[in-house]
């Protein structure tokens, strides 16, 4: 069995034709296994959606509950059959509930990672390496000049700032879900335990973490604050608030934004940001790459984002690499955000 | 050096003026000596370190990285220093925990790299920054590599710093920028003057440059609120605005020089200017005070403002003229009598020892007329005065200079200049005293074809675009490439050409997208540009001065743009002008 005979391309994305499912199918689909909750991964309208069932629960509340015909939640390690397909869902590290998707026939095992991260992440469950022959991976950060560092000492510079400027508001642009929660998780780890102010747009799915037993402290909703009292306070918001009429509720903010993009100067200036945060969801370089060898898998597929370095790195190690033309995910267009827990959110 | 790395990182991201200038000086008050004067050496330019080149940063990364690795790399991030700062091989250990250099040497000091660099020959300066670079983190090697390679661009001016600095004494700016031009890094006599511990330094250059004035570009709604009376209005002439400066040192010797508007001293490639700025020897007589001792060397101080120019047979060129003669390495006296060079006073700041820039325009003018009779030099003349009694007036002579007194040289003016009669000179761009209004610029519809990405603060979006206008091909028609903007654009509408170009890429050859052009879909640019001439680099056959987008036309389809004939037509007019008028 060849691997593109297993997993292949359609209009709807990754298609796995002896299984009859499709990977975060980017347009409706019979039959849709979902990697995270994030909206260019999860979208409404499928027949049948098969996700961890925390991946279910958040689709159930950016969409409502009729967001699919019906849907079966798998847990990690729990193995499942398609036909002669095996499918096992293990943990990718990247947000609360998100999973690589390993498809197993024919004696042949691809894992498609979807989004993921190797490093810690108080708000879900670690990535695991899964052995396979065929690895999907992304590559958001897929260049070597993304290394994330320390994200405490990302935190740290955050806290300066607001000992600094104690009269001024700190607006930490975070994506709604999985950023703003690490973020909390990451001030609360450093010892901050003031009240954290939160958009509108970022209370039902942080409420939905605490639900789900992850201690993020006292949380308070922005609106209705008097302007005086979020000095010398930090607020998460979605990224594209913190630069609209929204933010005039604040005293002279220090506009941050916490995202892997923010390690290239550039970036941070195009968006006006003053304080970037390089805190990622994502694989940086050096992730990516020490997956890739960790699997040991011997053909390498790259989707959405830098695919040509990787693709370059994984040859120059011998393996074979291909980029994987898949649209609709959060590329480097994938800056775009709305306000709102409610699609076409990105998720760098 | 860490110090130093962090205030530029700040600087980078920070919008404001008043916050920067905090913490420039902020920086000054905590930074000792000398650490703080090469930093403000480094911040106003004045360092350079010859062999410090963008080239040795590509070497030096290059023998570390693969290089297909980093070519795409500083495709992506825009900036050479920046992509060799993040790309750097450090040992995992270094980095996240940057106070635990306990295996590795102290980071240099600002002062270790600026002293060391001076003495240092090219041939040990590879090996010597590679040590640099080992030892210091992310930040630390940016910083390094923009301070070395000259290339800092981070939002702040010579004058921003100088104005740090002189808050550092609560001096004004202004006191500073007096006395500059006889001070050097360190800068020891200028700190310790504004901490109140010394006196005051001097000026010792000879014929130091004194900075610009600079005016802004005027608009409709301006002139309901200003009187013409209070103004006098000259062409705005299309060559190199220059300061033409002369002064003795102490023991007599003449110097004479020529800057550049951004006070870099370009005398060198003017040699054949120099004669007609002496006024010693030959002008016995022709002022008073020549008699007196050292009258010589006073008459012979002074400083003219004004536009060098290309002047052939009594007619001035137009700039695509006097652009032949710029940037030669040599300057032959072929190229010299090609080309002549000519100076049209516009303003005198200086006048045997008197600094006239407190003066009125006016006053200033009065005295501008009577030096240059006085130095009677065909090479230097004055700047003409555009006569109006009313906006409208004016507004026809802009329309039409040849009408209005410019006659043939017409084609070297790009619009009117506009000065309050009662304004002082002062440096920079004060709101209000100096108007530009320039003629209108020229305008054609072209349609997009290919797209690159841009530097610094646009790198990763698609912000450089050849555009091409319609020609009857061998296939038919067919879009020729008739230029490249790069600006005139909104960050708002640059977020959407971008879009445009991801999504309509047809092909892409290493940093080049072709996007689609065809005549029913692609994107239509209204480009304005300045002048026009022919080009046997362009396919096209012809050139575009100072191309711009104008506007643009996601309304229009591509059929609907310009055609080569339309160029080619405003190319014969403009040829018929310069011949008709000229030789």
């Amino acid at each position: 069995m060849r691997p593109h005979d297993i997993l292949m391309l359609d209009a709807a994305g990754l298609f796995c034709k002896p299984g009859g499912f499709h990977i975060d199918p980017v347009r409706p689909v019979n039959r849709a296994i979902v990697t995270h909750g994030h909206s260019d991964h999860a979208r409404p309208g499928h027949g049948a959606v098969l996700a961890t069932p925390e991946t279910l629960d958040i689709m159930r509340l950016r969409y409502g509950n009729d967001f699919a015909g019906s849907v079966q939640a798998i847990s990690y390690g729990q193995e499942i059959k398609l036909g002669d397909v095996s499918i096992v869902l293990h943990p990718a590290g990247h947000v609360l509930g998100s999973a690589q998707i390993a498809v197993t026939h024919g004696g042949v095992r691809i894992v498609a990672s979807g989004d993921y991260k190797d490093v810690c992440d108080p708000t879900c469950a670690p990535f695991e390496v899964v052995p396979c022959d065929v690895f999907i991976t992304e590559a958001t950060f897929g260049l070597p000049v993304f290394l994330h560092g320390d994200p405490a000492s990302e935190v740290g510079k955050l806290l300066a700032s607001v000992a600094l400027f104690p009269e001024r508001a700190h607006l930490v642009g975070a994506y709604s879900l999985g950023k703003t929660q690490r973020v909390i998780a990451l001030l609360r780890e450093a010892g901050y335990d003031a009240p954290i102010y939160l958009h509108g747009a970022m209370d039902k799915v942080t409420r939905y973490y605490q639900s789900r037993g992850i201690a993020l402290g006292d949380l308070r909703p922005v609106r209705g604050m008097k302007k005086a009292d979020l000095a010398g306070a930090v607020t998460l918001a979605p990224p594209s608030a913190t630069t609209d009429l929204w933010t005039r509720r604040f005293p002279d903010p220090v506009r941050a934004f916490a995202s892997g993009w923010m390690r290239v100067r550039a970036r941070a200036r195009q968006r006006g940001i003053e304080l970037p945060l390089v805190i990622s969801d994502h694989a940086d370089w050096t992730g990516l790459t020490r997956i890739i060898a960790a699997t040991g898998a011997g053909e390498i597929w790259v989707t959405h984002g830098q695919e040509d370095a990787l693709v370059r790195w994984c040859m120059t190690k011998g393996l074979v690499a291909r980029p994987l033309a898949l649209v609709g995910y959060g590329d480097e267009d994938g800056e775009g955000d709305t306000v709102g827990f409610s699609g076409g959110e990105s998720n760098s | 050096m860490n110090r130093f790395a962090e205030l530029l990182d700040r600087l980078a991201y920070e919008p404001g003026r008043n916050n920067k200038l905090r913490l420039i000086t902020a920086y000054f008050r905590d930074t000792p000596d000398p650490d703080r004067g090469y930093a403000l050496a480094a911040l106003t330019g004045a360092l350079s370190f010859k062999h410090a080149k963008a080239g040795l940063v590509r070497d030096l990364i290059a023998a570390r990285v693969d290089p297909v690795l980093f070519a795409l790399s500083y495709d992506y991030v825009g900036d050479l220093s920046e992509t060799a700062a993040l790309m750097w091989p450090t040992s995992s250990l270094a980095e996240g925990a940057m106070d635990d250099h306990h295996d590795s040497s102290p980071p240099p000091t600002l002062t270790n790299v600026v002293t060391t660099l001076r003495t240092l020959g090219k041939a040990e300066l590879p090996a010597q920054l590679a040590r640099w670079l080992d030892e210091l983190d992310e930040t630390g090697r940016w910083a390094l590599l923009k301070l070395v390679t000259g290339a800092m661009r981070i939002g702040i001016s010579a004058r921003l710093a100088k104005t740090a600095a002189a808050a550092l004494g609560g001096k004004d700016v202004h006191d500073v920028e007096l006395i500059w031009p006889g001070l050097a890094p360190p800068y020891l006599d200028l700190f310790a003057w504004l901490e109140g511990r010394g006196e005051r330094p001097v000026n010792r250059i000879p014929a130091p440059f004194r900075p610009v004035m600079l005016a802004h570009a005027i608009d409709d709604a301006d002139f309901a609120r200003l009187d013409a009376a209070d103004f006098i209005a000259e062409w705005k002439w299309d060559g190199i605005r220059v300061q033409a400066v002369s002064g003795c040192d102490e023991h007599g010797n003449i110097a004479t020089r020529l800057y550049s508007r951004t006070g870099e001293d370009i005398t060198h490639s003017f040699p054949d200017l120099l004669p007609s700025l002496r006024r010693e020897g030959s002008s016995e007589g022709r002022l008073n005070d020549s008699r007196k001792p050292f009258g010589a060397f006073r008459q012979q101080t002074f400083a003219i403002d004004g536009e060098l120019l290309v002047v052939r047979d009594g007619r001035v060129q137009s700039f695509n003229v006097l652009q032949q003669r710029l940037n030669r390495k040599a300057v032959t006296s072929r190229l010299m009598k090609e080309f002549p060079i000519h100076l049209r006073a516009y303003d005198l700041l200086e006048d045997g020892d008197n600094d006239l820039r407190e003066l009125p325009f006016e006053d200033r003018r009065r005295r501008l007329v009577d030096f240059i009779a006085a130095l009677d030099d065909p090479r230097i003349d004055l700047s003409p005065r555009v006569a109006f009694a009313t906006w409208g007036e004016l507004a026809a002579a802009r329309a039409d200079p040849a009408a209005a007194g410019a006659g043939a040289d017409a084609d070297a003016i790009e619009g009117i200049m506009l000065k309050r009669c009662d304004a002082s000179y002062l440096p920079g761009r004060p709101k209000g005293l100096w108007w530009k209004w320039k003629r209108d610029p020229r305008i054609i519809d072209a349609v997009l074809m290919y797209a690159q990405r841009g530097h610094g603060r646009r790198s990763s979006y698609y912000s450089d675009y050849t555009f091409g206008v319609w020609t009857a091909g061998e296939e038919g028609e067919q879009l020729v490439p008739v230029g490249k903007a790069y600006f005139g654009f909104t960050d708002e509408e640059l977020v959407r050409i971008d879009r445009f170009v991801r999504r309509n890429t047809t092909e892409s050859f290493g940093p080049v997208r072709h996007v689609l052009h065809e005549p029913d879909r692609g994107l239509v640019l209204e480009i304005a540009f300045e002048g026009l001439q022919r080009s046997a680099r362009h396919k096209s056959g012809v050139a575009m001065r100072f191309p711009r987008i104008n506007r643009l036309r996601w309304d229009k389809p591509p059929r609907e743009a310009d055609r080569l004939e339309t160029l080619e037509r405003m190319l014969t007019s403009e040829a018929a002008k310069s011949t008709g008028a000229g030789a």
